[in-house]
């Protein structure tokens, strides 16, 4: 058990239902001071829908829970004060400049001296000579950039981050993590969505949710071994054809290309076996014992979660 | 935290607000020019349209009788360009056809025995019937009439120059196919009111719902701002353009029609202020309760069509069924015409206008209630 006044982020039971469909289903999680939280889920399985119940946006239908010691049924506006939100959309205003937009932040949040408080932004942002500019005209990856420093711009101690680096290169993609990193250790917690796996592995901890629910939780070490996957690696000429034969057989729960090489992963370690046995012999085709990834376990409970849903 | 600590940052953020939406109305060049163009367009169109004096009015005259009056008449009224004669006739069916065709739109008859009568000094009647389905027209022409015939007897001394106190005969008027008639006293006063309420409603109107559109709506939700100081940041800025549109139409009013200012200027900036927050909380209001920029446009020219029609500006307010009357009390733009009619015309001052501010403050705290109540401060 973690400690109550260490817990930053902590829910339990929430359900959102958009138009009878439960779009967050039974949805419960702990998120502990100082660290960085992953979030992981296919499209439509509820991240966005989480994250705006967790800051007082959209009000859950049943469960209840706090934010920053908060009640977030009733003390949405507490929670807004501390919570740095940044939207899958930029939702900044296009049509204000860099600095017009980080000194709204500012007056808005009552900071002292917002304008020296976006100057200090602007620069620790890397925009220098460029707080001229509209931020519509902005690039994806200064866009993103920018949001975050509005959001960071309130010192908030929560950071509620949504996608924040869809579509951004991967030098910027690396910034912004070690830049997050940086806030983290300075104390802020952090949640934060995301599609890309090498996002996942830099969290500290993370959930999966699909269809609403949340799968699985803990660090990625924890996942991984969780879900009990064998994975072979397959390599040589052969592979081109491999995953028409193997997908489909008994035993064999997931087949997915890598590169050169063809990752086929199985729940039930005698059953893959058995299955792979008669393909084991072939001189094109090259096997070993090869580590299941965060991709092969997601993938899979994708796939699994998918068939309890039909 | 004290009250007046809360106090203060509301107005913070109130402020931080309204330099937003400063900036964002200054680089909204169709909105900007919108501001300008109305006031500017409707003052140039009314401008032709509340010329007093008629010109090449159609007119024809029905003779009774052949006589030296009658010729100095027809002479007189010849020699202004205010009327053409379409038609000098003996006949009164010809007379009445072409009335009915529109050939003419006032005819002046003189009866039989005019000029006998009126050297007796009897006050013959002059009789003048008039196509009042334009009444702003006729009406007008019907005013110059009067003038134009008494100067003419007086030149050729059929009459002394005295009669003006006490004429010698008498125009009878005969307004057809509407006999109310109208006065149009008002269409500066009006058209101060019409423009503001168009272009102050459609301003506020599409505010909240291009938030939304635009998606910027979830991170102002996301930060800690009430519905009111959102609702007042976004107001303010509207404030200012109203007044500046109000100053361009009253110059207009002033320098081009003459219309003169006759009572209180501030009390009549007191009011238009009023008048100018009231229209921009309803303009709120739908923005709240629209679900995009469009219906709240549709939203906007509903409440629009209304307040032209029913705040006496276009028709008279008393000759309206009493539903009609009652919708024309809860638009603003009926109390508003009928101060700026009082205050520029009659001179009126506070106390004769309270309840017409009062009413004013009422709408205007009805709307700011509803936006606020509506306001969803969630995205749900
Ligand atoms: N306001 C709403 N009204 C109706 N349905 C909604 C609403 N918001 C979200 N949904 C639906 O709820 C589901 C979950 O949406 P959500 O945005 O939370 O998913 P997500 O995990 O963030 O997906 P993505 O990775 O694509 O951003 C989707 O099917 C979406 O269509
Ligand atoms: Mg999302």
């Amino acid at each position: 058990m973690v400690e109550a006044a260490e817990v930053v982020i902590d829910v339990e039971g929430l359900v959102k239902t958009f138009d009878g469909r439960r779009v967050v289903n039974n949805l419960s999680m702990q998120v502990r001071k100082g660290q960085i939280y992953g979030f992981l889920g296919p499209n439509g399985s509820g991240k966005t829908t989480t994250i705006r119940m967790l800051c007082g946006l959209l009000v859950p239908d049943a469960g209840r829970g706090t934010c920053l010691g908060h009640d977030i049924l009733t003390e949405a506006r507490q929670i807004r004060r501390r919570v740095g939100y940044m939207t899958q959309k930029f939702s900044l205003y296009q049509d204000l400049t860099i600095r017009e937009n980080l000194e709204f932040v500012g007056r808005l949040y009552r900071l002292d001296h917002p304008r020296d408080r976006a100057s200090a932004a602007i620069e620790r942002l890397g925009l220098n000579g460029r707080d001229g500019q509209l931020a519509g005209q902005l690039s994806g990856g200064w866009k993103q950039r920018l949001a975050l420093g509005a959001c960071i711009l309130p010192e908030p101690d929560l950071l509620l981050l949504d996608e924040p680096t869809a579509g951004v290169d991967p030098q910027a993609r690396r910034d912004f993590w070690t830049e997050i990193h940086a806030l983290a250790a300075e104390g802020l917690t952090v949640l934060v969505s995301t599609h890309y796996m090498d996002e996942a592995e830099r969290c500290h901890e993370i959930a999966y949710i699909a269809y609403g629910e949340l799968l699985v939780k803990g660090t990625v070490d924890e996942v991984v071994a969780g879900a009990g996957l064998t994975t072979l690696t397959v390599t040589g000429p052969g592979v081109v054809g491999l995953p028409r034969d193997l997908k489909g057989l008994p035993g064999v729960d997931m087949v997915a290309p890598f590169g050169l090489n063809l990752h086929v992963c199985g729940r039930d370690r005698a059953a893959l076996e058995a299955a792979v046995a008669p393909f084991r012999g072939r001189a094109d085709l090259t096997w070993s014992e090869g580590a299941a990834t965060l991709e092969d376990v997601f993938i899979d409970l994708m796939s699994r979660s998918r068939d309890n849903f039909k | 935290m004290s009250a007046f600590s809360r106090f203060a940052d509301s107005l913070g953020r109130i402020w931080a607000m309204m330099i937003k939406e400063t900036i964002q109305l200054t680089r909204d060049r169709v909105t900007l020019a919108t501001m300008i163009s109305i006031p500017v367009m409707q003052l140039i169109l009314f401008g032709f349209a509340i010329n007093t004096t008629p010109h090449h009015m159609p007119v024809g005259v029905l003779m009774q009788e052949e006589s030296d009056v009658g010729r100095s008449i027809l002479a007189g009224l010849q020699n202004t360009d205010f009327y053409d004669f379409k038609l000098v006739t003996r006949s009164e069916a010809e007379f009445d056809a072409a009335m009915r065709a529109g050939d003419i739109l006032f005819g002046v008859e003189i009866p039989a025995g005019f000029e006998r009568a009126l050297r007796r000094g009897e006050r013959p009647a002059l009789l003048v019937a008039a196509d009042a389905t334009d009444p702003v027209a006729t009406g007008t022409a019907l005013g110059a009439l009067d003038n134009v015939v008494k100067l003419a007897l007086v030149r050729d001394r059929f009459t002394g120059a005295e009669t003006a106190t006490a004429p010698a005969f008498e125009i009878r008027q005969h307004r057809r196919y509407n006999p109310a008639g109208s006065s149009q006293l008002n269409i500066v006063p009006g058209l101060l009111g019409t423009i503001l309420t168009m272009t102050l409603l459609i301003f506020t109107a599409l505010s909240v719902t291009r938030e939304i559109e635009r998606g910027t709506m979830e991170n102002l939700l996301a930060m800690p701002i009430r519905p009111t100081e959102i609702m007042l940041g976004k107001i303010a800025p509207y404030v200012v353009a109203g007044f500046f549109q109000a100053a361009l139409i009253l110059i207009a009013g002033l320098v081009v029609f003459r219309v003169p200012v006759v009572g209180s200027f501030g009390l009549l900036t007191f009011l238009t202020t009023l008048f100018i927050v009231t229209n921009l909380s309803i303009g709120y209001t739908f923005s709240t309760l629209a679900r995009n920029q469009l219906q709240a446009v549709q939203m906007a020219m509903m409440f629009f069509l209304p307040s032209i029609l029913l705040s006496g500006f276009m028709f008279p307010f008393s000759g309206m069924p009493y539903w009609a009357q009652w919708v024309g009390e809860i638009l603003p733009l009926t109390h508003y015409v009928r101060i700026v009619r009082a205050i520029m015309l009659k001179g009126a001052d506070l106390t004769d206008l309270a309840r017409e501010g009062l009413a004013l403050t009422a709408l205007m705290l009805a709307a700011m209630t509803v936006a606020v109540k509506r306001f969803r401060v969630t995205l749900d």
